[in-house]
């Protein structure tokens, strides 16, 4: 259902601005095309189903993948490499091959001729077995929406963080009991600047829980049930960014998650990740996200913890413009782009509430279809619980009156500690009033026209625009270098894991992205979708 | 209600009444000791509940007590909220003055404007985890942008130039990137401890850099200013690691930065 216009915007500014959004974009999606990353490579290896870690903890596809890289270089890709040592060597599996590799048994080389095409031939269909189990996931997905029923918008986000996955079972079930619609697993501190992808349970994280693969199966399975037991599909979200977005989506995509927090630049301005690895990374995990039917969160809302919310607001809208543009290109529908956005202007401001309406209503029309994703405060959170409890309630009444589709519990022990039961007990209690007083107030929710919202809401719009022509001008990645988002200075050449980072050589070959390049990433689903409405008697 | 009028307690003898100060929590009356507390306990909701709730407030002192609201969070657990009159005394004058931060805490702009007029320069800050150590949380919550306890890293700061050098750095590779940064300070963090790889690891960083700047007098005298931060430093000094400082769990950004400005930065600019 298309929300009503209200801002009386001008399609042509609103044009404009997409277009300055998909020229500032075309360089590095020219970029993400003609390059690769370890992680990619590592992808493609999780995708054919290369799990498991040696002792100390390193994942098989690491070293698979390091050593093809000292032997041979990546700019081939690893799939030639990899299948024709598995087909001319002794290797029952991926898992030996590995195994041997890691203990510098194997000479890997670049097949040619005949034996490049049976390389070729093994990993196609290694690949295309992987992306067969996404779409399966897909299918059980879609299955499970129709039979158990998927809740109505706004879905009620909360977050689980206890660092032991077994606790957060528990805690997260609680939650979806509650009234959780979607649940999400922080990731422990830190975890995006791995350059691996830690194995199995795990029960130790710094203020968050690992994502694992194990995790991941755990967590849903868990949430499985619970949907059963509630009739309604509780999402499971999880985060596709740092330096192995690609294999953590592939992940995702395996083990039937939801929802992934996906942005373009937050992994870059936030985590000092180098700026070209994490454009290369991300396209090819929104590849996969589109092919699994998984929701993507962005990160705008963080700009606004860093910069100011009200100077910087048009930020936010040319960030948003841009992880569309990046979104769309990768084969995500308009409903896959959970874009984000906060209310995280300072309470002592005059007139504050009126400006967070006119942010959250100016979003709300400039992208109609997508399923927002709106965040609490968390920059003017104190201490103080009894006032963050009432500034959680006014972004509660926000998100009701401007129709957001996605809203993130806020909890007013925000910034104190990670939540406790209580803390979520409260918060939902708090929404579930907003939403029961006034559910459907974006019906009668019309701004005077011409008056101080519409006209902020216009006015943050043109600044956006001048916004993108400059950085469409300059280019996105001479404007992260100049600190133009989030405020911090990001060089291309600069931050963690561009020595990841390989140009594709001609005859580069991953079959994992052949199938992702070629093929209608929905295509699958809508014939499962056609199939299961010929099953319905008439 | 109890027999002894509030304020009018027993410590008020008269040899002691002008040394003590008896203080009890304020709710509306001098001396009514009130306090609210929330708690959760897990266990089923109902009366039974309720007066496992009540005795856990009398054995904190709360008496008498009364629940006021309790609500059952799912089937196993429950969420309380208390009143009560607490019968503990505090003698205020007995509460010694809390040691005061041998420096005082900034925000991020006084940070700034102290480096801008005393130094006329960005403050140089090279940090990095040494050794074996992987675990980027420390070096990461205090330099990267996105910070700590809800105060921004290092980075955030304009007038602050953070080289971050990440995890598994060899001490070789610190003191070669601190001499060509023309580092002002140095940070490392170690949450490792294991056979106290913590403590060797950080003696050998100090003993390197205390020999490639053989003629330095101290901290931003000659040499960079030595920082090691991480959970297990509390049964060491400084001085036995040889670095300048150690900050432990909880350190926050800010408190880091406040640091750095009153140590490296002419006394005067600092204040």
């Amino acid at each position: 259902m298309t929300p009503q216009p209200k801002l009386d915007l001008d399609p042509e500014v609103v044009r404009t601005a997409r277009r300055l959004a998909a020229r500032a974009a075309e360089p590095i999606i020219e970029m993400a095309r003609t390059h690769t990353t370890v992680s990619v490579e590592r992808a493609l290896l999780r995708l054919a189903g290369l799990a498991g870690a040696d002792a100390d903890g390193r994942p098989w596809v690491n070293h698979l993948a390091d050593a093809v890289r000292d032997q041979v270089g990546l700019e081939h890709g690893v799939a030639l490499p990899v299948w024709d040592a598995l087909l001319t060597g002794p290797y029952p599996s991926l898992t030996e091959l590995a195994q041997d590799a890691a203990r510098g048994r194997v000479r890997f080389r670049l097949p040619a001729g005949d034996d490049a095409e049976a390389a070729r031939a093994a990993a196609r269909a290694a690949a295309r077995a992987g992306i067969d189990r996404i779409d399966r996931r897909r299918a059980e997905r879609d299955r499970m929406l129709r039979e158990v029923g998927d809740p109505p918008h706004p879905w009620i986000y909360l977050i689980v963080a206890t660092g032991d996955i077994y606790e957060d079972i528990p805690q997260a079930q609680a939650a979806a009991r509650e009234g959780a619609d979607v649940v999400a697993v922080i990731r422990s501190t830190g975890q995006s600047l791995l350059d691996f992808v830690p194995e199995g349970a795990t029960r130790e994280g710094y203020a968050g829980t690992y994502a694992t693969q194990e995790n991941f199966r755990l967590m849903r399975a868990a949430l499985d049930d619970v949907s059963r037991e509630l009739g309604r599909y509780v999402r499971l979200t999880n985060y596709a960014s740092g330096l192995c977005m690609p294999e953590i989506a592939t992940l995702a995509g395996l083990e039937r998650l939801d929802m992934m927090l996906n942005d373009c630049m937050y992994g870059i301005i936030f985590r000092d990740i180098n700026p070209r690895r994490t454009f290369i990374d991300q396209r090819f995990s929104r590849q996969i996200h589109a092919r699994a039917g998984i929701v993507i969160n962005t990160g705008e809302d963080n700009y606004l913890t860093t910069a100011d919310a009200v100077d910087a607001a048009h930020t936010v809208i040319v960030s948003q413009l841009l992880n569309e543009r990046f979104g769309h290109e990768a084969g995500l529908t308009d409903a896959q782009l959970g874009l984000g956005h906060a209310f995280e202007i300072d309470p002592s401001l005059p007139g504050s509430f009126r400006l967070e309406l006119a942010h959250a209503q100016l979003v709300r029309e400039l992208f109609p279809n997508a399923p927002l994703k709106y965040m609490p405060p968390t920059k003017h959170m104190t201490g103080n619980i009894f006032a963050g409890y009432l500034l959680d309630a006014f972004f509660n009444l926000a998100g009701m009156m401007t129709g957001q589709s996605i809203i993130l519990i806020g909890m007013m022990t925000e910034g104190i500690h990670t939540p406790w039961l209580s803390d979520r007990d409260l918060a939902l209690e708090n929404v579930r009033y907003v939403r029961n007083a006034c559910g459907d107030l974006a019906e009668d929710f019309v701004p005077r026209p011409d008056g101080f919202i519409a006209q902020r809401a216009r006015r943050v719009l043109a600044e956006s625009v001048e916004l993108l022509e400059r950085i469409a001008d300059d280019g996105l990645l001479n404007a992260i270098a100049d600190g133009t988002f989030g405020v911090t200075r990001r060089p291309p050449d600069g931050g963690k894991g561009l020595d990841g980072v390989v140009e594709r050589a001609d005859g580069y070959f991953n079959p994992a992205i052949e199938i992702l390049d070629d093929e209608d990433p929905h295509a699958a689903a809508t014939d499962e979708a056609a199939h299961a409405q010929e099953e319905v008697p008439a | 209600m109890t027999a002894t009028a509030p304020g009018s307690t027993a410590a008020h003898t008269p040899e002691q009444a002008d040394t003590r100060q008896i203080i009890r929590p304020y709710g509306d009356t001098t001396g009514d000791g009130m306090v609210q507390l929330s708690f959760t306990l897990p266990v089923p909701a109902g009366k039974r509940a309720e007066a496992a709730a009540l005795q856990l407030a009398e054995k904190m002192g709360l008496d008498p007590a009364s629940v006021v609201h309790s609500k059952a969070m799912g089937p196993d657990f429950t969420f309380f909220i208390v009143y009560g009159r607490v019968n503990h005394l505090i003698d205020y004058a007995g509460i010694p003055a809390p040691p005061e931060r041998e420096y005082p805490l900034l925000t991020a702009q006084e940070v700034n404007l102290a480096i801008r007029s005393a130094l006329g320069r960005r403050l140089v800050v090279v940090g990095a985890c040494i050794g074996t150590d992987a675990h980027t949380v420390g070096i990461d919550a205090i330099l990267n942008v996105k910070g700590f306890a809800g105060e921004k890293g290092l980075e955030y700061y304009r007038e602050i130039h953070v080289v971050n050098m990440g995890a598994q750095v060899s001490v070789e590779e610190l003191v070669a990137r601190a001499k060509a940064e023309n580092a002002d300070a140095v940070l490392v963090s170690q949450v490792v401890t294991q056979r106290n790889a913590h403590l060797h690891n950080t003696k050998q960083m100090a003993a390197a850099f205390h020999a490639e700047y053989p003629t330095a007098v101290g901290p931003g005298m000659g040499r960079p200013l030595l920082v090691v931060g991480g959970p297990r430093f509390d049964t060491v000094t400084a001085d036995e690691l040889g670095v300048d400082r150690i900050f432990g769990k909880g350190t926050t950004p800010s408190e880091v930065a406040s640091y750095l400005v009153h140590v490296l930065l002419p006394r005067k600019a600092a204040q």
